[in-house]
């Protein structure tokens, strides 16, 4: 039996999962092993039932990243925050320091001091997801099993877990594998 | 002055009455985990990860400012040890600002390195996330408070090596900052001497050169030993 993996990006830049396509030759190793059942790679539009392991890429910026994040969860026997978005908040997270008011801030320097044309923050219904006052790490938001710190985590750390993963062992990295940044 | 015997780890030592558990642990081949520490200048056990059990006494003590006694016996590694380092090293990250990714000292920070060391892969309180300034006034060097951690190696190497006595720190508790002579803007500093002692004892990457930008600043220890052995041991050795 195939284990059911599934990767999703929140709010982060998407290099976690660059780094996880440069897992080369390993890439085909690994899709003969498991089922890629929903990620950003993959065209499935809704997040299936019974997923053995998410890896979890991005910190909880939104409202529709706190939806899904639920949805995963229970979804999900077992979630790996990937990267240092989703095990710190990192980059996103610097937000937090403007303190209240700090998501009004974000969009008017998006939407309005950086627009060349046509400056105004979108209001249409649904084009925008609210903003959380705080931008979380995933595990302030949900259960979350397993670490893999790194920004971007090289593709060798990222090898490591899945190996541990497939194997049906606890996976355990220790030493420089956990290095932040 | 007389010599103490005390045991370490299970190993018997013995060293002169008035050095510390971490003097005679590192004599011995131990290896502790040290922030705040730096050869040359005094010890202040800022920082509590060189903490040890010793014998007979519930508390935990810093092993960088506890002078050795007859019979003392030592253990520099428990899982109770463990524990409270990296509760230590997660209230570090959570205090302030640490963003490693964006960070000068990335791949050179002494935090950083502890953290992995120390099995830290992620932290369990919440961030704080205060709001920090950057003081860029001076020509050469930037003070960035989000990236402090207090250790007080600046100040003590501003006023213990180089003599200048610029650095200083100010405030107590979480919101205790390292300040430049009254707090003022480091580049207006009459005392400051531009010599740059306080950068290369710099742990993290609050300190930097001006110009360095992610992961560029490495601090140069090697000089700072170079002082302090030509001064202590009259060894000028390159």
């Amino acid at each position: 039996m195939k284990l059911r993996v599934a990767t999703v990006w929140l709010g982060g830049c998407s290099g976690c999962h660059m780094s996880f396509l440069d897992l080369d030759e390993f890439l085909i190793e690994l899709a003969g092993k498991i089922d890629l059942v929903y990620s950003p790679v993959v065209d499935v539009k809704e997040y299936p039932e019974n997923v053995d392991v998410c890896l979890i890429e991005g910190a909880v910026c939104n409202e529709d990243n706190l939806e899904i994040l639920h949805k995963i969860r229970e979804r999900t026997k077992v979630l790996v925050s990937f990267g240092d978005c989703a095990v710190t908040g990192n980059v996103p997270a610097i937000r937090n320091q403007l303190g209240i008011g700090n998501t009004e801030n974000v969009l008017q320097r998006a939407y309005i001091e950086n627009a060349q044309d046509n400056s105004c923050v979108p209001k249409a219904d649904g084009i925008l997801p609210p903003l959380l006052k705080r931008v979380l790490p995933v595990h302030e938001a949900v259960f979350v099993e397993y670490y893999l710190p790194g920004c971007p985590p090289p593709a060798g750390r990222i090898k490591a877990l899945m190996v541990q993963v497939l194997g049906g062992q606890t996976p355990k990295l220790e030493g420089a594998n956990l290095k932040f940044g | 002055m007389a010599a103490k015997t005390l045991t370490i780890d299970g190993k018997e030592v013995s060293a002169e009455e008035g050095a510390t558990i971490l003097d005679v642990a590192t004599d011995a081949g131990i290896k502790l985990p040290t922030l705040c520490h730096l050869d040359g200048v005094y010890d202040v056990g800022a920082c509590s990860l060189c903490l040890v059990e010793v014998a007979g006494m519930n508390k935990l003590l810093p092993a960088c400012t506890t002078k050795i006694s007859e019979g003392m016996d030592v253990k520099t590694d428990s899982e109770r040890l463990r524990k409270y380092r990296r509760m230590t090293l997660e209230l570090l990250f959570a205090e302030r600002n640490h963003v490693c990714a964006v960070c000068v000292a990335n791949g050179h920070c002494e935090l950083q390195t502890l953290a992995y060391s120390q099995g830290m892969d992620h932290v369990r309180y919440d961030y704080s996330t205060p709001k920090w300034s950057v003081d860029a006034t001076h020509r050469l060097f930037g003070m960035d408070h989000n990236r402090c951690i207090l250790c007080a190696r600046c100040v003590r190497v501003c006023w213990h090596i180089e003599g200048a006595g610029t650095k200083n720190v100010s405030g107590r508790g979480a919101r205790a900052t390292i300040i430049t002579d009254l707090n003022q803007p480091w580049g207006d500093s009459e005392t400051c001497t531009a010599c740059g002692k306080c950068v290369m004892s710099c742990p993290t990457g609050a300190l930097f050169h001006k110009g360095s930008t992610a992961a560029e600043m490495e601090h140069d220890r090697d000089k700072l030993e170079f002082i302090v052995n030509a001064r202590e041991k009259k060894q000028w050795l390159p």
